[in-house]
């Protein structure tokens, strides 16, 4: 048996969509150069926190007594929490959680939900069908709420509320690659392949999720954002990372019975999901204007 | 495809729907936890106690029956007692429905009201600095966290403005001063049908604030998207036409146009609905609502399992129903989708 087969041709190159004129459209639009920057910091001082931190052992749980409930000032910009721990330490120290948990969280559910899309739409009938109605029962349900009720039944952690997040977000992608995939069923090179007699789990991993890349990425990062909500409305509940271990969501709670005396507590990570969920969103927005995957629902 | 038989063939597939939910939530509620048991009776759980539960949810039996066992207490509405205050999960969640959909209801109507006509005006004037600026708000919208946002606005209303309430539903001294007179729990509609006017002031008051929390997320979503579908129809031929023969810009977009993006705009507030019931969560617990959002949370910090599976059937029923509403309305709206 001969084992022919043909390389997978790039897609047809359309100028909207190269590289290059994706930087010229974010380097022209002052929000998306922005919110760019704004990321590549933030991943910069998630990688760099303990070295970063003006004080890494408070930042990472250590109490200082004295210090409780002071005042933002030049040696704490952000003040410091009811056990005196500095909230700017604690800001920066939780980055890492707050980012490395979501990226994980959209890689795993594009991990599970791509091929399935893959393969419903290249099969169709009843795999299609039946993959379909599964992601239709995972979309009945809220996501937050199908993720606190399994955060709830296996216990807290950021690593379970991250699993939870992943079983309610996978079948978005899902979706999006079996419609992308729909239209790329249509094109000559699968046709080509098909018609030298490729296998067809071949054709799906060498011809077909390759080509899905750009659409995945760009719905990833708006993704990514909302996922940063959500593990921040579930640390805010309790059931992100588990104390002494900074989370954002944890401490705007915790600052919350001091809101109206003690502001800082609470506002300073509060204002830092904001931007960090901000810039992903500005950027996914351009991204989308760019590419727009809803074409393919 | 007839109506009826579209109709029909969306409460079939509404079904369905259910079924596979409760297939789900029995599998967190009982198989998932190794030790659902325990979880049944609490942290202070004896042997004998387990022994009990173990017997009485069957969990002693293969997986089928379990479920069935499962199905069997659903369809007798009981779900279970709530571990915190010994009373059934239903009674608890039904209880605290009017609070929950009051508050539901007026942060969607809000959204509605300010994201809709957002996403209408950002896509007649496409590209010039109202859109930019709809652009700016609607994605601020929603990468605000509920939770910071109801903060921050309690600290500008409430501390340094004296404009309006903290918390709660109503204020603590009304009770004595002009109470409320319970009938359907919606205290906005109570307080109306007595004419009890100083009531209904009040609570629209401490209504204002939660609500404008609840709606920030469903308001950027709804502008985006309305914006997305104006744009869409926009393009169509029948609008060229009537350019062509010099029809009014204004009258083009608020008429013809947004008639036709109605039905794309409805799917839209459905799937805002989503957002907006986990929204009550968040809302719920800041302003101190005594609703099923603040039930949720005190049951998951209290560990109440029976009460948080009850919670999640009941957001997954409702969140079904909703959208199958949706669906409906928009078929009745626009017959080509019944059609297809």
């Amino acid at each position: 048996m001969t084992n022919l087969e043909i390389p997978a041709l790039k897609p047809e190159k359309q100028n909207t969509r190269t590289f290059r004129h994706v930087l010229t459209v974010i380097a022209r639009d002052p929000l998306s150069l922005a919110s760019t920057i704004a990321i590549f910091l933030f991943i910069l001082i998630a990688v760099f926190a303990r070295q970063i931190a003006p004080y890494p052992l408070e930042g990472a749980g250590k109490t200082n007594v004295s210090n409780s409930l002071l005042p933002p000032s030049w040696e704490h910009p952000f003040g410091a929490d009811k056990l005196g721990r500095d909230v700017l330490s604690r800001v920066i120290v939780g980055a890492q959680p707050a980012l490395i948990v979501p990226i994980g969280v959209v890689l795993f559910a594009v991990l599970i939900g791509a091929p399935l899309g893959a393969l419903a739409g290249y099969k169709g009938g009843r795999v299609d069908e039946l993959i379909m109605r599964i992601t239709d029962l995972f979309l009945a349900f809220p996501s937050l709420l199908l993720a606190m009720a399994i955060a709830s039944a296996l216990g807290r952690g950021s690593e379970k509320a991250a699993f939870a997040l992943v079983i309610s977000w996978w079948p978005w992608y899902t979706r999006l690659v079996r419609g992308v995939t729909l239209s790329l069923k249509e094109r000559y090179f699968v046709e080509a392949a098909q018609a030298i007699g490729v296998r067809d789990s071949v054709i799906i991993l060498r011809h077909i999720l390759p080509n899905t890349i750009s659409p995945i990425l760009v719905q990833a990062t708006v993704d990514l954002g909302t996922v940063i909500l959500a593990m921040g409305g579930l640390g805010f509940l309790g059931l992100g990372t588990q104390p002494p271990a900074p989370d954002w969501g944890l401490m705007v709670s915790d600052g919350r019975i001091y809101i109206l005396s003690q502001w800082w507590i609470a506002t300073f990570p509060g204002i830092t999901i904001f931007v960090v969920v901000l810039a992903f969103n500005l950027l996914g927005d351009t991204l989308r204007d760019i590419f727009d995957p809803r074409q393919y629902r | 495809m007839h109506k009826f038989e579209f109709i029909l063939r969306r409460l079939l597939s509404s079904l369905l729907v259910l079924i596979g939910v409760s297939i789900m939530t029995f599998f967190i509620a009982r198989v998932v936890p190794s030790n659902a048991a325990e979880l049944y009776i609490g942290p202070k759980a004896r042997p004998a106690d387990i022994e009990r539960v173990t017997k009485q949810l069957g969990l002693d039996k293969p997986l089928p029956i379990q479920y069935l066992v499962y199905m069997n207490e659903l369809f007798h509405g009981d779900l279970g007692q709530s571990l915190g205050s010994k009373r059934p999960v239903l009674t608890e969640i039904t209880g605290r429905l009017p609070a929950t959909l009051e508050l539901l209801f007026s942060g969607m109507l809000l959204a509605i009201l300010i994201g809709v006509p957002l996403g209408v005006l950002s896509a007649r004037w496409q590209g010039k600095p109202l859109d930019t600026a709809v652009r700016i708000i609607s994605i601020m919208g929603v990468s605000m966290p509920a939770f910071f946002l109801g903060l921050l606005l309690q600290i500008f209303f409430f501390r340094n403005l004296h404009l309006l309430p903290l918390a709660a539903r109503v204020d603590g001294d009304l009770r004595f001063t002009s109470p409320i007179v319970e009938t359907t729990g919606f205290f906005l509609l109570d307080s109306l049908l007595t004419r009890n006017w100083v009531a209904f002031k009040d609570v629209f008051l401490h209504l204002i604030l939660p609500a404008l929390t609840l709606a920030a997320y469903p308001i950027g979503l709804i502008a985006r998207m309305t914006r997305a579908t104006m744009l869409e129809v926009l393009e169509q031929d029948y609008i060229r036409t009537a350019r062509a023969y010099g029809v009014r810009d204004a009258v083009i977009t608020y008429l013809y146009a947004l008639k036709n993006a109605i039905g794309p705009t409805l799917t839209i507030i459905g799937i805002t609905f989503a957002y907006a019931l986990t929204g009550t969560f968040f809302v719920e617990l800041i302003f101190n609502w005594p609703g099923l959002g603040l039930f949720t949370v005190r049951s998951l910090t209290g560990l109440d399992y029976p009460a948080l599976m009850g919670i999640t059937l009941f957001g997954a029923v409702g969140y079904v129903l909703i959208n199958l509403i949706v669906d409906l309305l928009q078929a009745w709206i626009d017959p080509r989708i019944s059609m297809k």
